[in-house]
């Protein structure tokens, strides 16, 4: 059973900055190592919004279900994917996590449960309810935790799926990130009704919205949320409210938006907050800091030795896994 | 020594494919519009909310892609989900997720997880039912490497290729024709899964080779029987699975014969026709001795009028013709 209560000791909070900062280190890295072009291809950053993957996964057991679009480095990474296949999947080696075929958006692990880095908006909500389904079906005591942008909410697929998951009472949480922008349209240029909670209620499914910005209250909320789902109650949905510090891609000019409004979030950082709020509480000192520091450097430093050294999947094997191959 | 056979109809046999595999199998149920308290829009469904209840006899509401995206991620979860869409001019409205997630992800991800779903659904012209209920688009779901395709014509493939594609680790999508539904035949008590690969030859002949499949099978034996009394032998191939396409008994065929024709409901253009004229160009060219000709739908929305709808589909006499066509006669 996931407890409801958020027991904020020291090691627990630490674990949360940790976490919340392997991402941040991780993905500044990539979008160096794709100006290097050693990841091509579309990446999208997720710097900014770490406090709603860190803070949904510690609600999240091993036999739950993760899905999440092409945002979702910090999902896997939070998710506990390991770093060094996440980075050869980056690189597109075959030592990857989707065996170099997914790259950046489409990242997958069976182990735990992370179905997918899917890359059409909205399109993987029907896979959560279907997840969710089985699980409820097999009588398991599972939660399908569903990432997706505000974009989303516009698309047919999120209505129906809302609606179903409701109607059928399943074992998801929702989870929306609203970062106010859908490449470059803004939320209230695309939306009647901008806050995307109402939509959830208006299905009767029990919403609220978050600061996204506040990892505590993230798990707080995603604690409460699971609680409730794996009690029977239904759905649940969270609209956590951020902002995308970084392009929407790395092809994006950013001609949508001013750079003092990404300024003032950037004061909003959930990084920047939680390390400070921590220095206050002495929960942390500057080694303390320099110590995280140093271990997630290390880890990225293997990780990109392991891409670095990771080989290109044969050309004999392109058509391998199009369909299962069955021992006669 | 045969078993003992009992009159059928295809709609009995789909329906008893869908009661033996929910018996088989708890993981396996069944969901889509109105396959519950009413029955299947096709009747195809009817009792068997009463005997399964609401869980495994699944009404959905009117969401294509979200119930057709469940049944992907329910199959992902480890359930075998038989997803029924009403016609295939409606899972236009699930194509994202048929093409997106269910044909993709097995080998996007590395060969990870599987997406045992199938998906039935009716298709094709013949009830008057006008532009927007009557396509035939097996070809593009043919199209899509990560899927299979069956097209069961007779009974025996109706009663049997459920349980095999639900066996089947990857998304197989069934196609039902509208005109098959009525269809009466005998069927043996003990009939049970078949196998969803490979053509079959139903019947065999010298001259030409006729190749369709679905809906269009009957038309296309009618048309041999009467190319017989004209003193052409014409063998006839149901394709049974669309994808993949047994090359190796059309080619056999085409080389005894030596003349193909294909029947196929589809639309000419970029038609799953096109596609074998093809195949049996790159494969058999040498073995031909005269072009690969075609019988396909006009190229108009179907309209509703039944002699505008005769006129548009193909039709036995027009089968005879250009079967004439090709063998020179
Ligand atoms: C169905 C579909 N339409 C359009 C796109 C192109 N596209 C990719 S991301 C994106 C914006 C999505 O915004 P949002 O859902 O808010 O997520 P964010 O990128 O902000 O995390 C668009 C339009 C797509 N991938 N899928």
């Amino acid at each position: 059973m996931t407890d409801t209560k958020l027991h904020l000791n020291r090691e627990h909070a630490l674990h949360l900055l940790r976490e919340m900062l392997r991402i941040r280190r991780f993905e500044e890295r990539c979008a160096e190592l794709y100006t290097e072009e050693k990841i091509r291809g579309f990446l999208h950053l997720y710097i900014g919004e770490e406090a709603i993957a860190v803070g949904v996964m510690q609600c999240l057991t091993p036999e739950d279900a993760v899905v999440a679009t092409y945002r979702e480095h910090g999902h896997a990474l939070a998710r506990g994917m390991p770093m060094t296949r996440m980075m050869a999947e980056m690189y597109g080696r075959q030592e990857g996590c989707s065996r170099g075929r997914g790259g950046s958006m489409h990242l997958f692990d069976a182990a735990s449960r992370f179905y997918g880095g899917n890359a059409i908006v909205g399109g993987s909500l029907p896979l959560a309810v279907g997840l969710a389904l089985a699980d409820k079906m097999r009588g398991r005591q599972q939660v399908t935790a569903c990432f997706f942008g505000e974009g989303a909410a516009a698309e047919g697929e999120f209505h129906e799926s809302l609606n179903l998951a409701a109607l059928w009472q399943l074992p998801v949480l929702f989870v929306c990130e609203n970062n106010l922008y859908a490449m470059g349209t803004a939320l209230e240029r695309s939306e009647s009704e901008t806050h995307i909670f109402r939509k959830a209620q208006s299905y009767k499914v029990e919403a609220e919205a978050v600061n996204g910005m506040d990892v505590l209250a993230i798990e707080v909320a995603a604690r409460r949320g699971v609680a409730a789902i794996r009690a029977g109650g239904g759905p649940r949905f969270l609209e956590c409210q951020t902002y995308r510090f970084r392009a929407h891609s790395m092809f994006d000019a950013q001609l949508y938006r001013d750079k003092a409004e990404v300024e003032a979030w950037r004061e909003k950082g959930p990084v920047l907050r939680f390390g400070h709020w921590l220095e206050e509480t002495g929960m942390l000192d500057p080694a303390g800091r320099a110590r995280i520091e140093a271990e997630i450097e290390a880890e990225l430093a293997t990780a990109v030795a392991f891409a670095e050294q990771g080989t290109w999947e044969p050309v004999e094997d392109l058509t391998r896994d199009v369909y299962t191959e069955r021992l006669a | 020594m045969s078993a003992e056979t009992r009159e059928t109809s295809y709609r009995e046999a789909v329906r008893e494919a869908i009661r033996d595999a929910l018996r088989r199998d708890p993981r396996v149920f069944l969901m889509g519009e109105d396959v519950g308290r009413y029955g299947g829009c096709y009747a195809v469904t009817k009792g068997l909310y009463d005997e399964f209840g609401p869980e495994r006899i699944r009404d959905t509401p009117l969401s294509e892609s979200g119930f057709t995206g469940a049944g992907i991620g329910a199959a992902m979860g480890g359930m075998r989900p038989i997803v029924e869409i009403m016609t295939v001019n409606f899972s236009l409205l699930a194509l994202d997720q048929i093409v997106n997630n269910a044909a993709t992800i097995r080998h996007m991800s590395g060969g990870q997880l599987n997406v045992p779903v199938v998906i039935r659904m009716a298709c094709g012209a013949g009830r008057q039912l006008a532009a927007q209920h009557s396509h035939s688009l097996e070809a593009w779901y043919a199209h899509i490497p990560g899927i299979k395709v069956v097209a069961p014509a007779t009974l025996e493939d109706a009663r049997g290729m459920l349980w095999t594609a639900l066996e089947d680790p990857d998304p197989v999508v069934i196609f039902e024709h509208v005109m098959l539904y009525n269809r009466t035949a005998q069927l043996a008590s003990d009939a049970g899964p078949v196998s969803i690969e490979g053509a079959a030859v139903r019947r065999a002949g010298g001259d030409l080779t006729l190749i369709t499949y679905g809906g269009s099978l009957y038309k296309t034996l009618e048309a041999a029987e009467a190319l017989a009394g004209e003193g052409i032998a014409a063998e006839v191939i149901d394709l049974r699975s669309l994808r993949p396409l047994d090359d190796a008994t059309i080619m056999a065929s085409v080389a005894r014969t030596h003349r193909a024709l294909i029947v196929d409901e589809g639309w000419r253009s970029g038609s799953l026709a096109a596609e074998i004229s093809a195949r049996i160009m790159e494969q058999a060219f040498w073995e031909l001795d005269a072009p690969v000709g075609r019988v396909c739908s006009a190229e108009v929305p179907i309209p509703y009028p039944k002699h505008l709808e005769d006129a548009a589909l193909p039709q036995v006499e027009g089968i005879v013709a250009a079967a004439k066509a090709v063998t020179g006669r």
